[in-house]
C-alpha cells in the first residue's frame, strides 16, 4: 500500500513539487483569487462609485458627463433637506439598534446560560426561522399589522405608517442579527466564571456588571455593526411602513431612478461608507473587533 | 503590524484604481462630446430609422405601463398580446414600469426592443439617443391616428415621428365616497383642503407632480403667471413647493405602485388623491367604495407613444408590435382596460357604446385642454425667452426637498 502510494502521487503531480520547493509561489496562488476579490471587485466597485460621484449629468438626456466636479457633494453639504435625511437615517439606525440590544439581551443570556440543551437548539431554530422568510413577505406583514384597520389599530395602539413604523419593521427584520453573536459570546463564558463570581460574594448585579457585561461587549458591538450597517442602507421598509418618510437610500434610489442622475446618487451612497468608516473605527478603539 | 500592511496594500490598490478611472474618463469625455446635443434646444441624435421590413424574430422585449400590455393574466378577456403572438411568431416578455423615470432608466440599459413612453419620457429618450425614429410608412394603421397626435412637441423632432400614438388621458382625482364629503369639485381637496383628511391623502410619488400643482396655481393664484405648468421659472417653481411642503404635511403616503395605492385605498389609509382610470377600475372591481373625478381646473394627462430602441435586435417585431398596437382590435382593447382615449379613431367603431364619448376621443377641444406630461427643460415652453426656466434636474431636488 504504502509503496504504491509513494511513486503514484509524485509521477502525477509534477506542479506539485514545484509548489513544494518554491512556498512563496504557493502562497501566492492561495492569496491570489482572494485578493483579487477583495481588491478588484470589493474595494474597485467602492473607487468607481467615488470616481462617479465626482461626475455630472447632462440636464436633458441623464447621460453621464465626465467632468470632474465637486457640485454634487456641494449640493449635500449645503442643501438642509440631506442634513435632515442624513439626520433621520442615523438616529433611525440607532434606535434599531438599541431596541435591539436591548430585546437580544435576555434572549441571548436565557438561551446561552439558563435554557437546556434541547431547548437551546430549538430556540436558536426559533430564532433563525424568520430568516428563512422573503424580507419583503416580512415588511409586507408589518404594513398589514399597521394599516388601518388592522389588528394593531384594534388594539388601539398602531403607530400608523411612520417613522416608528420603519424603527419597529427594522427591528423586527434585524433582530436575529443581534441574537446570534451575543449569544455565541455568552456561550463562550464558562459557567464556572459565573460560580466563582458568586462563591467570592458578588451579587447577582455585581457578576452581571464585572463578569457578563464584559464578555457581552465585544458581541453587541459585533451585532449592532449588523443593525446599524443594514438599517443605514435601507430603502425597502421605510418604502412599505414609513409613510411618506425618506432615509438616505431612497434619495439614491430616487436620484439614479428618478432623476437619473447616477453620479449624485454616488455622493449620497458614500455618506453611509463615511459613518460606517467612522463607527468601524470608533469600534476598533474599543477594542471590540480583537474578540471577534 | 500585520493590519498595518494590509491596510497599505488596499490603499495602494485603491489609489491605483482612483488614478486608473482617472485616465479613462478624461478619454472618454473627449470623445463623448463631439455632437449628438447643441447649446439651445436639442437637436436629435444621427439614428438610422428602419427601411424596410423583413421576417420577424421571434422574440419581442416590451416595457410598458402597467395594463399596456396584457396576455390574459390578469383578466382573461383582457389579451391583446396572445392574438399578436400567434399571428407574427414573436415571443413578448413584458416588463412594466410605474414612473416614466422608470423607463427612462431601463431603456438606457438597452435590453428592450419597443417602450411605451409618455411625454416626460419620450423626449428624454430622443435626445439621449435611445430610441430611434419610427418610419410611419411601415406602419399601415398609422393612417387611421388622431391627426392631432401626430408631429407632436412630445414624438417628434423637426416634422419626424419617433414612434406611434398610443393614447391619452388624464390624471383623476379619486376620493373614498364614504370618507370624503361633500364630493370634491376641485384640486383644492389636495391642496388648500388638505387639512380635512390630514394624514390620509396620497400624491403620485414623481417630480412631475410639481406640475400638478403649478396648474392648481394657474386658477389659486393667477397673479404667479403660470401659463404652462411645464415651464416654471425659479418663483413659479417655488411657489409650487411651498405648496406641496403645505401639502406633504397631510400626506400619508405616496404611492408610484398602483397596487400601493389600491390598497391603501381599501383599507383606508388613503382617502383622497391622484389617480389613474384604470386604478378606479380595479379598486371599484374590490368593493373599494371610490369614485374618480376631472376637477373643474383641469388636469395634468399623459400622452403616450409607442417607440422602438435604437439598439433593438428585434426591429421587425418590434415594428410588429407598433402596428399591432396601434390596430382598431387591439387600441380598443387597452383604452378600455386602462382608461384613456385611443388613438386609433377606427377604435371607437368597435369600442363598447359611449367609450369614445366618456373619454371625449377625436374631441380635438377637449384634448387640448390636457396639460400632458413634458419633460421641464431650460427653454420655457411657453414661449418666454426673458428667464430661465427650471429643468427636470431641478425638479428632481425639489421633489426630493418637499418630501423632506
Amino acid at each position: 500500500m504504502v509503496d504504491q502510494h509513494a511513486p503514484g502521487s509524485g509521477a502525477a503531480l509534477p506542479a506539485g513539487g514545484a509548489l513544494h520547493r518554491h512556498p512563496r509561489l504557493r502562497l501566492g496562488l492561495l492569496l491570489a483569487p482572494p485578493m483579487l476579490w477583495l481588491g478588484v471587485l470589493y474595494l474597485g466597485s467602492l473607487a468607481a462609485l467615488f470616481i462617479t460621484s465626482l461626475w455630472t449629468v447632462d440636464a436633458f438626456g441623464g447621460n453621464i458627463e465626465r467632468v470632474w466636479t465637486l457640485d454634487n457633494y456641494r449640493d449635500l453639504f449645503t442643501l438642509d433637506v440631506y442634513r435632515t435625511i442624513t439626520v433621520r437615517t442615523l438616529l433611525t439606525a440607532a434606535a434599531v439598534t438599541v431596541i435591539d440590544t436591548l430585546l437580544a439581551f435576555p434572549i441571548a443570556l436565557y438561551m446561552a446560560k439558563v435554557a437546556s440543551p434541547r431547548l437551546q437548539r430549538l430556540l436558536v431554530i426559533a430564532v433563525l426561522t424568520p430568516l428563512w422568510a422573503s424580507y419583503l413577505v416580512k415588511a409586507y406583514a408589518w404594513r398589514g399589522m399597521f394599516a388601518t384597520g388592522g389588528p394593531l389599530d384594534d388594539l388601539g395602539i398602531s403607530p400608523g405608517y411612520g417613522g416608528v413604523a420603519t424603527v419597529i419593521t427594522l427591528s423586527y427584520l434585524w433582530l436575529p442579527y443581534m441574537i446570534l453573536p451575543m449569544y455565541a459570546g455568552l456561550e463562550r463564558l464558562p459557567n464556572s466564571l459565573l460560580e466563582a463570581s458568586a462563591d467570592l460574594g458578588a451579587t447577582s448585579r455585581t457578576t452581571m456588571r464585572r463578569v457578563v457585561l464584559p464578555v457581552l461587549f465585544p458581541a453587541a458591538v459585533a451585532g449592532s455593526i449588523f443593525t446599524f450597517s443594514l438599517t443605514l442602507g435601507d430603502y425597502i421598509a421605510v418604502k412599505i411602513v414609513g409613510g411618506a418618510n425618506q432615509m438616505l437610500g431612497n434619495v439614491v434610489y430616487d436620484s439614479f431612478l428618478t432623476g437619473n442622475n447616477m453620479p449624485f446618487a454616488a455622493a449620497v451612497a458614500t455618506i453611509p461608507v463615511a459613518v460606517m468608516l467612522v463607527y468601524l473605527s470608533a469600534v476598533r478603539r474599543t477594542g471590540a473587533l480583537d474578540a471577534l | 503590524m500585520k493590519r498595518t500592511t494590509m491596510l497599505a496594500t488596499s490603499t495602494a490598490a485603491l489609489l491605483a484604481l482612483v488614478l486608473g478611472g482617472c485616465g479613462t474618463s478624461s478619454g472618454d469625455g473627449d470623445d463623448g462630446d463631439t455632437g449628438t446635443e447643441t447649446q439651445g434646444g436639442f437637436t436629435a441624435p444621427d439614428i438610422p430609422m428602419a427601411e424596410e421590413l423583413g421576417d420577424t424574430e421571434g422574440e419581442l422585449s416590451v416595457l410598458a405601463w402597467p395594463g399596456y400590455a396584457e396576455d390574459g393574466s390578469t383578466d382573461k378577456s383582457v389579451d391583446w398580446v396572445t392574438p399578436f403572438e400567434e399571428d407574427t411568431g414573436c415571443q413578448v416578455a413584458v416588463k412594466y414600469f410605474t414612473t416614466s423615470d422608470e423607463a427612462v432608466t431601463l431603456m438606457k440599459s438597452g435590453q428592450y426592443d419597443v417602450v411605451s413612453a409618455s411625454g416626460d419620457a419620450s423626449l428624454r429618450l430622443i435626445a439621449g439617443g435611445d430610441v430611434a425614429p419610427v418610419n410611419t410608412d411601415l406602419v399601415p394603421n398609422y393612417a387611421d391616428i388622431w391627426p392631432y397626435l401626430k408631429d407632436r412637441d412630445w414624438n417628434s423632432v423637426d416634422g419626424q415621428m419617433y414612434g406611434v400614438p398610443h393614447g391619452y388621458g388624464a390624471n383623476l382625482l379619486m376620493y373614498n365616497t364614504d370618507e370624503v364629503s361633500p364630493a370634491p369639485t376641485s384640486w383644492s381637496a389636495v391642496f388648500d383642503d388638505a387639512s380635512s383628511y390630514t394624514g390620509k391623502v396620497t400624491a403620485y410619488d414623481s417630480p412631475i407632480y410639481i406640475a400638478d400643482a403649478a396648474l392648481y396655481l394657474m386658477e389659486a393664484q393667477p397673479d404667479l403667471g403660470i401659463e404652462n405648468p411645464y415651464s416654471l421659472d425659479q418663483d413659479q417653481l417655488a411657489a409650487a413647493v411651498d405648496l406641496l411642503k403645505q401639502q406633504r404635511e397631510h400626506v400619508g403616503e405616496y404611492w408610484s405602485d398602483y397596487l400601493k395605492e389600491i390598497q391603501s385605498f381599501k383599507t383606508g389609509d388613503s382617502v383622497v388623491g391622484t389617480t389613474w382610470q384604470v386604478i378606479v377600475n380595479l379598486a371599484q372591481a374590490e368593493n373599494t367604495p371610490v369614485e374618480a373625478i376631472l376637477p373643474e381646473e383641469g388636469a395634468t394627462g399623459w400622452s403616450d407613444t409607442w417607440m422602438v430602441s435604437s439598439t433593438t435586435e428585434h426591429p421587425n417585431c418590434a415594428y410588429a408590435w407598433l402596428d399591432h398596437i396601434a390596430s382598431p382590435e387591439a387600441n380598443a382593447a387597452v383604452a378600455q382596460w386602462f382608461g384613456e382615449a385611443p388613438a386609433n379613431a377606427k377604435a371607437c367603431d368597435i369600442a363598447e357604446e359611449g367609450f369614445c364619448d366618456t373619454y371625449h376621443a377625436g374631441d380635438e377641444a377637449y384634448a387640448e385642454q390636457i396639460s400632458y406630461w413634458t419633460t421641464p427643460i431650460e427653454q420655457c415652453l411657453d414661449g418666454r425667452t426673458d428667464v430661465e426656466c427650471t429643468t427636470y434636474q431641478d425638479w428632481t431636488q425639489a421633489w426630493t426637498e418637499i418630501k423632506g
